[in-house]
């Protein structure tokens, strides 16, 4: 484990191990939960979840890469604790997504401005640090760029759909790629979230605390804003039933599998309007784009032709298919169920 | 195919593999390897683990394959079913194939033999003589043919240096026995990427899935000073090369590209991409659990051995890929294209019942231009 200076880990506090650090600092959670000055951190840790469910990053009281107050860098921890521990409590693992997917943009940020920052040596190496550490992604300051083995670049960026990341549009030179600090931290953001998201997932839940109460009962109603739209998947073929879950579980859905779920849907006749809600989950949702391609598909958009879904064939040259016995006979998944003769 | 024909072809390659068994040697690292082979007019059998030469030349005589692979991959358990081996790491492997090269000569060489009635013409729509559209087509690849090979070759292993840090020594070029070439890079950074990070590689490799702005053209806020340069490295310095020029004419072509606008660069990248991306086959470098034909083997689409080259310029597959028997033998010879083997030329023939050398006639059977007579 990486050793931390506190504005470290208050930049960066999935890295700092709860417990340790509680104890570290002299306190125990029940003190939270009854000392009336501690008790407002709750609030606080609340107010954190509250803004990464909106899917905005919470602001924090560090004010750029300096401290105001010496008192502010432990606080700015313990919310994030705190929230653990309330998402924990209420169980609700919408919010957990969102929070690890907030906290985790959160991070990148700091990531970006401390490999960016020339004047201080220190500060590019934690990050740099980080990257390694969490990641494997060797990454090598060379003037202005960042570079890292082509391989490694690889094992990431064939998760993104846009061309720009293609290798082919990347400087490369000697087996390294360049990029700017930006690219660097926004290539392993999904992992980010991943890892902060299983650092939640796998923490204990501890048993109710009083005092904590009242924010866990609010976290349960905001959680409600947010239930995952659920479809009936009972008719449905395997290879469509698993990217449903790849989708509630927020994992990334490639291109080519929300191209299959999509035409697939929209050919059963479910309207875009019924369909959208299914991607919401996805680590880059975004309404506006969900909603542009989904009409594209269904035809309702630019050239006006309904896209079919494609076959099973196709669908095992891309991993999509996950056929079973009840898939025989057939080729195409819409024919999934029908009677065979 | 006739069992004349199969028995010849068996005890010609039979006498290959046990003349020639010094040339025939399993690769490094053998026992994590996968083997595998075919033998005439049937399927393939695979995941075998083999421990050194000797269990390779006791295969090769026990079977006599028609042809002999090996996995580019290292596996713990290369004999268990393909879940269950146990992928550690796979050596990048390379095809470059006259056939995709889209060469003016291919036409000239390439005959069609009907499904229905054998007939063999240089007719590639229909059988000229029952008028059948089940036809099988062959080619016999000329110098052009390896020579163009040989440019795509010499522009893989540039992209692999300069680009990819693969150095000269981890790179085996080999003619692949029939119409090209198959290059391995072995000990690169890209040993344990998986499938879908080499299809991105060849994409790379390959020059496709550029967009304008890599290389320059913006479609807003355009400026000359974007546009690559003669030393830029890897293929922004390629693309000047090859659309400048020389480097006076940059400025005026800048000019031009600006003036033709985005979209137009797109079609100008294609051109590009079709002229200087490397010509290899991206199924074969990207798939992690191929078995690929073995150095030193026989080619049953030819006859000729898969051979390194180890100066791949002077290389002339027809003298040095030759490797069966001058002993003498009969065919009925039906071959409208003439060729060339360890430099003595033979055909063009007319449905005649000829004496050649064993190597010539393994090359027409295998071809399916004769059968023996
Ligand atoms: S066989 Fe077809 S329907 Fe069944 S899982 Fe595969 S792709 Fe889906
Ligand atoms: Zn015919
Ligand atoms: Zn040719």
């Amino acid at each position: 484990m990486l050793a931390l200076g506190q504005d470290e880990i208050a930049k960066y506090p999935f890295l700092a191990d709860a417990g340790q650090y509680l104890k570290d600092q002299g306190f125990s959670l029940d003190q939270f939960g009854s000392d009336p000055d501690l008790k407002q951190l709750i609030e606080k840790a609340y107010e954190r979840i509250r803004v990464a469910a909106d899917g905005k990053i919470y602001k924090s009281d560090l004010d750029g890469d300096h401290v105001s107050k010496e008192a502010a860098l432990p606080r700015e921890v313990f919310s994030f604790l705190l929230a653990i521990v309330l998402l924990k409590l209420s169980g609700m693992h919408t919010l957990i997504k969102r929070f690890a997917l907030a906290e985790a943009r959160r991070a990148e940020k700091y990531l970006e401005k401390d490999l960016a920052n020339i004047s201080d040596e220190s500060k590019n190496q934690l990050a740099i640090r980080v990257i390694d550490d969490l990641f494997s992604v060797q990454v090598k300051k060379s003037d202005d760029y960042f570079i890292i083995p082509v391989s490694d670049y690889l094992k990431h960026s064939i998760n993104f759909h846009e061309r720009e990341w293609k290798l082919i549009n990347r400087h490369v030179e000697n087996g390294q790629v360049f990029l700017s600090p930006h690219e660097t931290v926004r290539l392993i953001r999904k992992e980010l979230g991943t890892y902060i998201n299983s650092k939640i997932i796998n923490a204990k839940t501890p048993t109710m605390i009083p005092g904590f109460e009242d924010s866990v009962n609010k976290l349960v109603s905001l959680s409600k804003k947010f239930a995952t739209y659920t479809v009936t998947t009972g008719e449905y073929p395997p290879c469509v039933k698993h990217a449903i879950e790849i989708l509630e579980k927020g994992e990334n859905l490639p291109h080519s599998g929300r191209f299959m779920l999509a035409t697939f849907l929209l050919s059963k006749g479910q309207t875009v309007q019924q369909i959208a809600p299914l991607f919401k989950n996805a680590p880059d949702y975004n309404e506006r784009v969900t909603l542009y391609q989904l009409n594209h598909l269904a035809g309702t958009s630019g050239s006006g032709t309904q896209y079919s879904c494609p076959s099973c064939e196709k669908l095992k040259t891309q991993s999509l298919c996950f056929a079973t016995s009840e898939c025989d006979n057939i080729i195409n998944p819409l024919q999934f169920g029908r009677k065979k003769k | 195919m006739q069992e004349s024909d199969i028995l010849f072809l068996e005890d010609s390659f039979k006498k290959y593999y046990f003349n020639h068994f010094d040339q025939i040697t399993v690769p490094e690292r053998t026992s994590e390897r996968e083997f595998g082979y075919q033998k005439f007019n049937s399927g393939m059998t695979r995941h075998i683990s083999l421990k050194d030469d000797k269990e390779l030349h006791l295969m090769l005589m026990q079977n006599i394959p028609s042809d002999v692979y090996c996995s580019n991959a290292y596996y713990t358990f290369p004999n268990l079913p393909m879940n269950e081996k146990d992928w550690k790491e796979a050596d990048l492997i390379f095809d470059i194939d006259a056939k995709d090269l889209n060469l003016s000569c291919r036409e000239s060489h390439t005959v069609s033999i009907c499904n229905d009635c054998n007939e063999v013409s240089k007719i590639s729509t229909h059988c000229s003589k029952c008028n059948s559209s089940k036809l099988e087509k062959k080619s016999l690849p000329c110098k052009n043919c390896i020579d163009a090979s040989k440019i795509e070759v010499e522009k893989l292993s540039k992209v692999l240096i300069d680009d990819l840090a693969i150095t000269k020594e981890n790179i085996q070029v080999y003619f692949s026995g029939n119409e090209g070439f198959h290059v391995y890079a072995y000990n690169s950074q890209f040993q344990e990427i998986g499938s879908r990070e080499r299809s991105e590689l060849t994409d790379y490799i390959s020059l496709r899935g550029a967009i304008p702005e890599t290389f320059g053209m913006r479609k807003l806020k355009q400026n000359r000073a974007y546009f690559p340069d003669f030393d830029d490295k890897g293929w922004r310095g390629r693309f000047s090369k090859y659309v400048f020029g020389s480097k006076s004419k940059r400025s005026k072509i800048i000019t031009e590209l600006l003036a033709n606008g985005y979209t137009s660069f797109q079609k100008t990248l294609d051109d590009v991409s079709e002229n200087i991306g490397v010509k290899i086959d991206p199924n074969v470098t990207m798939d992690v659990h191929r078995i690929f034909r073995l150095p030193g083997s026989i080619n049953s689409k030819s006859g000729l051995t898969k051979t390194l080259c180890d100066d791949l310029t002077k290389f002339d597959p027809y003298t040095e890929a030759s490797f069966l028997s001058d002993d003498t033998v009969e065919v009925f010879a039906n071959s409208p294209i003439e060729f060339k083997l360890k430099n003595k030329k033979f055909g063009p023939y007319n449905n005649e019942k000829i004496t050649v050398p064993t190597y010539a006639a393994v090359y027409m059977i295998c071809k399916k231009l004769a059968r023996i007579a």
